[in-house]
């Protein structure tokens, strides 16, 4: 039962071969048997779990229409969830408890899911490993020595181990496709704006982005069916007309144009990993594409340019976490400054502490217009970059991440390696285009994710590839033996 | 772009982040290292380049102006380290 | 040395908006604590801030009644500073590119003359929060209902060379503001606040003396105080040769001096940078202008308009004008009285002492504008005189009825019957008959400076209900036999 697609869970669910509180209750077993391996989950709501599933099981019968009723989910816990812990993977929220309910999450029990818990991530999203939470390191299920990627690992790992169906995450600097990638599931950062971040606890909100991790693009298109859309509770929401996601998925690739732009298969990039990706190039033109070389100059900008402005918003949208209103205070603070300075020295992790240091330096006087300002001229060399490569080419492709999922413990020694490896994915962000990173393939054993980009809004076009190069192959099915062993 | 260790202590405290000395060297070591990282932007030339603070380049949406929340107090007050009288508290600000 | 001063102002208008600048919660005055509160105006982890239409109306209009350049785009910027009273650690305001651009206005100074006042810019921003001070176990408390509420930050050009100029200037933004009815103007509940910007130089030199701020001041009367406070402050220290620090003060009204604060000195670096939760406000040419050509009366074309229309002095019509509510006020009375200057002198005078004594604005007044209409039309048709009315008016202040009904219970209609007059008439020409005879003896010129002996007796025996008009020629006659 754990690697089916939604469509065919929700066709069972239908046929009453099962009910959604039986299939709830094999998830939540799942769980307590391989999550102590992979510590994917803060919380686990079981009994939450089993009554939004007893709630659905009467949807169904009453002749919901909903792809999702019934369907076992997990949130990063970086949405707020009404009465449900929201921690951030952080000491700082660590009894946080919202009064309110997301977006994202508020759609999607509309539509009728069941939500199994709140998968760990990178504290406030910030890393590329799943290091970074207090709540500890996340473990790839394909080796329990590697790490699963971030920020949203949590939300990889419970799904590449079939511990939920799907899951959402959030995207910044590649938190979506990097752990996709990693871990060998598909996901999507839709284009900015596409989904409400409402009740999304920002990172940096000009690129924060969130966005659904499943087995299939078939899968994600189903929740970002649920989650898309405008919403005036959020300013930078965009009022473009949501399409049906999953309506042209099989629509044939002729004549699709697809860009590779050299600078994503230059110095850096892996062998193996290169391998993977033209081998998943060559099945596209087998699918009926051709293929012309792109360039986007001014891609290695993105890296110094995403580090500035991260850090930078970052620095004040974490100034609201200062021990008064809600989360972690010290102990016996002295006085007021001794309460903020020890609440959020306590509170925050070391690579928060640094990010917000680099924001507030960038952002401080003297220094606005060297790092800031300069940043946000070298953001709109990277999105010309895209918008002109994007008007000769339907899509571009190339790899995720240099490498496969590194060990854990790896990197955390030199955090700029670490920076560099979001090489490829950045730059999204800062254009702010629709990306997914879908499986095509191993390097080493393990993971190795296609990215395919596309123009703003041009989500139904990115599903509808991703999902016919999955109707040709089979990566996406590959489970990892700590799974099928279950 | 080397910082002294006053810098981060001069940032630190902008950003209410209590360093010890420990701390603080760690932080001068990690801060230089990605300000070099992002020194790399001066190589190019953005003159006449706009910044561009949102990726989609729309126009702020208008609210209408009407009362849409009840009070929910008691709500948002459960989360607070301490409160009283429908009060958050804090140690004592002196102007 | 012969100093002089130069002030800047900062205003802070609060817009009388029904809900908040970025959330739907309401924003009136004096509720129980953090009951006016949202999750975007506690700055709870994810929430997004929503701009009111209504604010930006409101800040155009401004714009347009000061002449202003109106920024056609509009951009949030977050001010960032830790306070326990701004929860999300910054303040959403405007920097670089504010609603308002530069504009000026005339403001009238008590000789007559006219002075040009520039105004710098202003801009949008939501206010922070309270902190109480009362003792809460030695803690202080954190009252969020005013915060994101929307204001108006109204900034001055260093144009004022005296307290007068800078309290003529405060009035008269405080009249185009409450005119435009996109503030309501109590200074008292902190909706107008004022920071006053002052340095010295010797008079003649043309670059300005390092200035402090003086922060939050919430009357008129302060402000005067307030700058003659800190004129002469910096004024000592300049004569014994020191310097002036630039810094934030505060005004303190019970000792009358400016003192430093301290808190604030700690260098400030608010890192200004564009609000990523909030995109740019893009205005049409057609929107501008749709507002400007709809804009309300502003005071100096209603004064203008009294003197034509309603035949009144330079002078009545200022202090008419002065404020939305007494023009209101008093052109009600006026309609309903049928006589402007019957009403002008009323609301000027003998209401106008009421409110003071009381201390009340003209719309806390307890006598309405109809009802002193209806008074003053009593006065129009003779029922009463003058003098009558002055009592009826107390009557009506303390609550006792309309004009017609205190006439009528106290009986104090005038007598206008001539038979009963030429018969009081005669009772004081008998009673008086040495006076009379003087009076016969007169010439013109002595005679009409006597009539008034005369007028006097009868209105005593008339119990002043007498109605002059009627007894005039009437006591003519008799008297001249």
């Amino acid at each position: 039962m754990v690697d089916q697609s939604i469509a065919s869970l929700a066709q069972k669910l239908r046929a009453k071969e099962i009910s959604s509180v039986e299939l709830t209750q094999d998830y939540l077993a799942r769980i307590k048997q391989l999550d102590g391996q992979l510590n994917s989950f803060i919380t686990v709501t079981d009994e939450v779990a089993l009554a939004q599933a007893e709630a659905a099981d009467k949807l169904i019968a009453a002749g919901s229409t909903s792809a999702l009723a019934g369907i076992p989910i997990a949130h990063k816990d970086l949405f707020c969830t009404d009465g449900v812990l929201t921690t951030c993977a952080s000491k700082m929220l660590h009894n946080f408890v919202p009064p309110y309910e997301s977006t994202v999450t508020g759609r999607m029990l509309a539509s009728g899911v069941v939500t199994l818990g709140k998968t760990n991530m990178d504290e406030f999203a910030m890393g590329s490993s799943n290091e970074n939470s207090y709540y500890g390191a996340v473990k790839n299920p394909w080796n329990l020595e590697k790490v699963p990627g971030g920020s949203s690992g949590g939300s990889a790992a419970a799904v590449a181990a079939g511990l939920c169906v799907a899951a959402t995450g959030t995207d910044t600097g590649g938190s979506i496709r990097q752990p996709a990638s990693f871990c060998g599931i598909s996901g999507l950062k839709p284009t900015y704006g596409r989904v409400s971040r409402f009740g999304m606890i920002a990172y940096a909100s000009s690129l924060d982005q969130a966005g659904p991790m499943a087995r299939s693009a078939e899968d994600c298109a189903h929740i970002l069916q649920s989650i898309a859309g405008f919403d005036g509770n959020d300013s930078t929401c965009s009022e473009v007309a949501i399409e049906d996601y999953t309506a042209n998925l099989d629509a044939p690739l002729d004549g699709l144009t697809i860009g590779l732009p050299k600078e994503y298969f230059g110095d850096g990039l892996n062998n193996d990993v290169a391998t993977v990706i033209q081998d998943a190039v060559k099945e596209f033109e087998k699918l009926g594409a051709k293929v012309k070389e792109i360039s986007l100059p001014n891609l290695n900008l993105s890296i110094p340019s995403y580090y500035v402005i991260a850090p930078s918003e970052a620095s004040s949208n974490l100034s609201r976490f200062d021990g008064v209103r809600y989360g972690y205070r010290c102990e016996e603070p002295k006085d007021l400054m001794d309460m903020y300075k020890r609440s959020r020295g306590e509170g925050f992790g070391k690579e928060v502490q640094k990010r917000i240091m680099v924001g507030t330096y960038a952002l401080s006087e003297g220094y606005y217009d060297a790092y800031y300002l300069k940043a946000q001229r070298i953001r709109r060399l990277i999105k010309e970059d895209f918008v002109n490569a994007l008007a000769e080419v339907d899509v571009i492709m190339g790899p995720v991440a240099p490498t496969t999922a590194f060990g854990i413990g790896a990197k955390t020694d030199d955090p700029i390696a670490m920076y560099l490896e979001d090489i490829y994915t950045l730059s999204i962000n800062l254009a702010g285009i629709p990306a997914m990173s879908i499986p095509a393939g191993f390097a080493d054993g393990m993971p190795v994710g296609l990215q395919i980009m596309g123009n703003y809004f041009a989500e139904a076009k990115l599903l509808n590839v991703a999902h016919k190069f999955q109707q040709a192959t089979d990566w996406h099915t590959k489970n990892p033996s700590l799974a099928e062993g279950a | 772009m080397s910082l002294e260790k006053q810098d981060v202590l001069k940032i630190a405290h902008l950003a209410r982040l209590a360093l010890d000395d420990n701390d603080a060297e760690q932080y001068q070591h990690s801060l230089t290292s990605v300000l070099d990282l992002v020194e790399q932007m001066q190589s190019v030339d953005t003159d006449g380049v706009e910044p561009l603070s949102h990726p989609l380049e729309a126009k702020q949406r208008l609210r209408e102006d009407v009362v849409t929340e009840e009070n929910r107090r008691e709500a948002f007050l459960a989360n607070a380290p301490q409160t009283e009288a429908g009060l958050f508290l804090v140690p004592k600000v002196i102007d | 040395m012969n100093w002089e001063v130069v002030i800047g102002l900062e205003i802070h208008a609060q817009l009388s908006t029904q809900s908040k600048l970025f959330s739907g919660a309401a924003t009136s005055f004096g509720a129980e604590p953090n009951t006016n509160t949202t999750l975007v105006d506690l700055g709870m982890p994810g929430a997004l801030p929503v701009f009111n239409k209504e604010a930006l109306r409101m800040a155009v209009m401004f714009g347009s009644a000061v002449n202003a350049e109106i920024g056609m785009t509009s951009v949030f910027a977050r001010k960032n500073y830790f306070y326990p009273d701004l929860p999300k650690g910054y303040q959403t305001s405007q920097m670089d590119h504010p609603i308002v651009g530069k504009g000026f206005l005339d403001i009238t100074l008590d000789d007559g003359t006219v002075k040009r006042v520039g105004i710098t810019r202003a801009h949008l921003e939501e206010d922070a929060g309270k902190s109480l001070h009362e003792d809460f176990h030695g803690m202080t408390g954190i009252d969020l209902n005013r915060s994101s509420t929307p204001l108006l930050e109204i900034v001055s050009e260093p144009d004022m060379r005296s307290a007068k100029e800078a309290v003529a200037y405060v009035k008269m933004i405080h009249s185009i503001v409450t005119y435009l009815g996109i503030c309501d103007g109590n200074m008292a509940e902190g909706s107008m606040r004022c920071d006053i910007n002052i340095s010295l130089r010797p008079k003649g030199q043309e670059e300005f003396g390092t200035r402090t701020e003086i922060k939050n001041v919430n009357s008129f009367r302060f402000i005067e105080r307030a700058i003659y406070t800190e004129i002469e402050r910096q004024a000592d220290i300049l004569e014994d040769g020191g310097k002036i620090v630039q810094e934030t003060r505060l005004y303190d009204p019970d000792k009358d001096e400016t003192r430093s604060m301290r808190s604030k000195e700690d260098a400030n670096d608010y890192r200004y940078f564009p609000c990523p939760d909030l995109l740019p406000i893009e205005l049409t040419q057609e929107y501008v202008d749709d507002i400007a050509a709809n804009l309300p009366e502003l005071p100096m074309q209603k004064a203008e308009r009294f003197m034509s229309e309603y035949k009144l002095s330079e002078y009545d019509a200022g202090v008419l004008s002065a404020t939305r509510a007494m023009a209101d006020y008093f052109e009600e009375v006026a309609k309903a009285a049928g006589n402007a200057k019957l009403a002008a002198n009323w609301v000027m005078g003998e209401l106008s002492k009421y409110l003071n004594t009381e201390g009340k604005e003209i719309t806390e007044s307890n006598v309405s504008a109809e009802q002193l209409g209806g008074l003053l039309v009593r006065i129009g048709d003779n029922t009463i005189n003058g003098n009558t009315a002055k009592s009826v008016l107390q009557a009506m202040w303390e609550g006792q009825g309309s004009a017609d009904e205190i006439i009528e219970a106290k009986g104090l209609k005038q007598v206008t019957d001539t038979g009963a007059i030429e018969a009081m008439i005669q009772g004081v020409i008998e009673a008086n008959a040495a006076q009379v005879e003087q009076f016969r003896a007169s010439d013109e010129d002595k005679q009409k400076k006597m009539i008034g002996f005369f007028m006097g007796q009868v209105m005593k025996a008339s119990q002043g209900k007498a109605n002059p008009g009627v007894v005039t020629p009437i006591l003519n006659k008799l008297l001249k036999g």
